[in-house]
């Protein structure tokens, strides 16, 4: 695994114009992919506007303790963006008085965003429930973050983590050597605090993601294997399991691109498509914001760089939930991981 | 047209096809074979796996591409697949063996 972003290696895909070309080309054999529009036309589903938005996705930055080899945002300790505090506020003065009901924090590793913690105690204040999106080793990466289980029990805090396979192998494979330990230290940690257990209302969700050039297994069964060998072998307890499939976006895509497998994997999706899944894809009830503020579809679309239609209501400044809503949805060829199979969001399964 | 070889990767995905020159056959043998695969009192796993024997028995490689594929789609691990090639193997061998005794019986029929 390298541990450089393909951004500090001044690779072509760090472009988002080379990815969305690269997705648009033919195939070896001349053959153009379906597009994900027409799909969405045959399905009526074209153009793909939002249904409520529920939930404020936030990036807060795209610096990370680790490099995963299927990192659609090319997160590492390298990348230096970093939302400010004063575009915390932004956000928190837009969502404050409306009915969006959650704040889902992602990145990079969010923690490691100095305001973190500022952010979700102000966010908390407002009453919205916050959900983090913590990559677990972070909790163990340095002193400062061990009491990191402590202050989410505080606040309440959804934790969303991600434990892409129950063996080491599997693991470390996609995430790096020694993440598989660390990431067990740290649920042990969450356990600790009464995450995952019944009645704490303290919510610990995982999120499976596979390891190589597939779609996921079914969530339902997943989740009943990862409980029994986690409870088993290290005595782990969680709520549910989430199962996302990869997209072809990032570095995920010069993985795919660079084992032989992009082809095979996009017909697969295309294949896959699911009707269902499609009218469920998430940034049907969520929004996407970027480090310096500005609003996507979703946080694949963000790192496409892919803004919104209209320019007045492409960055938070000028947010306007009445519009946003009757917006058009932006779409390529990477939204067919959203669709394929029982379908993929945050959360997880979408059918 | 590629000659190179009889066996090409890409045919795998043009399997439909076979329906092309006997369509009510191959929409029967489709129909069947999309049923035999759904979850019943095996779990689909169990299923890509078994299949994943059976096709290295067979020793077809669309069928081992396919269930490779197919048993990490279904959530197998590697452990799990090279148990199930061992099964197939295991059972080659014993069925190769086991006629050992049809051996011993002719020979202690020839000799004296
Ligand atoms: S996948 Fe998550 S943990 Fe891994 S590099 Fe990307 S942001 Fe960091
Ligand atoms: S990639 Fe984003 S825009 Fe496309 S379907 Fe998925 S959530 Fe929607």
């Amino acid at each position: 695994m390298t541990s450089a972003t393909l951004k500090r290696r001044q690779h072509l895909l760090s472009y988002a114009t080379k990815q969305l070309d690269f997705l648009n080309q033919p195939k070896e054999n001349g053959e153009q992919f379906t597009s994900f529009e027409s799909k969405l036309n045959e399905t009526g589903l074209d153009p793909l506007k939002p249904t409520k938005i529920d939930t404020f996705q936030i990036n807060v930055g795209y610096m990370c303790n680790l490099t995963c080899g299927h990192c659609h945002v090319d997160a590492g300790p390298d990348r230096k963006e970093i939302m400010t505090r004063e575009t915390m506020q932004e956000c928190i003065d837009s969502i404050k008085d409306t009915d969006i009901s959650t704040v889902d924090l992602t990145g990079g590793a969010p923690e490691m965003n100095p305001d973190f913690r500022w952010f979700v105690e102000e966010l908390s204040k407002i009453d919205k429930k916050v959900i983090v999106r913590s990559n677990l080793t972070i909790i163990l990466a340095n002193p400062k973050y061990n009491d990191l289980p402590e202050f989410f029990a505080k606040h309440k805090v959804e934790v969303v983590c991600s434990m892409p396979h129950f063996t080491r192998l599997r693991t470390d494979s996609q995430r790096g050597d020694g993440v598989f330990d660390k990431s067990i230290t740290a649920l042990k940690m969450l356990n600790e605090e009464g995450y995952g257990k019944e009645g704490t209302g303290l919510m610990l969700h995982l999120v499976h993601n596979p390891s190589g050039a597939f779609m996921p297994a079914s969530q339902e069964s997943l989740q009943k294997e990862f409980k029994k060998k986690l409870f088993d072998t290290f005595g782990i307890v969680f709520n549910d399991l989430f199962a996302i499939t990869n997209l072809p976006i990032s570095r995920y895509l010069d993985y795919l691109i660079n084992s032989g497998n992009y082809e095979n994997y996009m017909q697969k999706l295309i294949d896959s498509y699911n009707p269902d899944a499609a009218a469920n894809v998430m940034c049907r009830n969520t929004i996407s914001i970027s480090w310096d503020g500005y609003l996507y579809d979703c946080d694949f679309n963000q790192m496409l760089e892919m803004k919104l239609k209209d320019e007045n209501l492409q960055h938070i400044r000028n947010f306007d939930l009445e519009a946003l809503e009757a917006r058009e949805i932006l779409v390529d060829q990477h939204c067919y991981g959203c669709t394929a199979g029982s379908g993929s969001s945050c959360g997880g399964a979408t059918s | 047209m590629s000659k190179k070889t009889y066996y090409n990767a890409e045919d795998l995905n043009k399997f439909g096809n076979i329906s092309e020159f006997s369509p009510e056959l191959g929409k029967k043998f489709f129909d069947y074979y999309g049923e035999v695969f759904k979850e019943g009192e095996l779990t689909e796993r169990e299923k890509a796996l078994i299949a994943l024997a059976v096709s290295h028995t067979v020793q077809c490689p669309y069928c081992i591409d396919a269930y490779t594929s197919g048993s990490l789609e279904k959530g197998a691990t590697e452990g799990q697949m090279m148990e199930a090639v061992h099964i197939a193997a295991a059972i080659r061998g014993g069925a190769s063996l086991v006629h050992g005794v049809q051996m011993m019986n002719k020979t202690k029929e020839l000799l004296m």
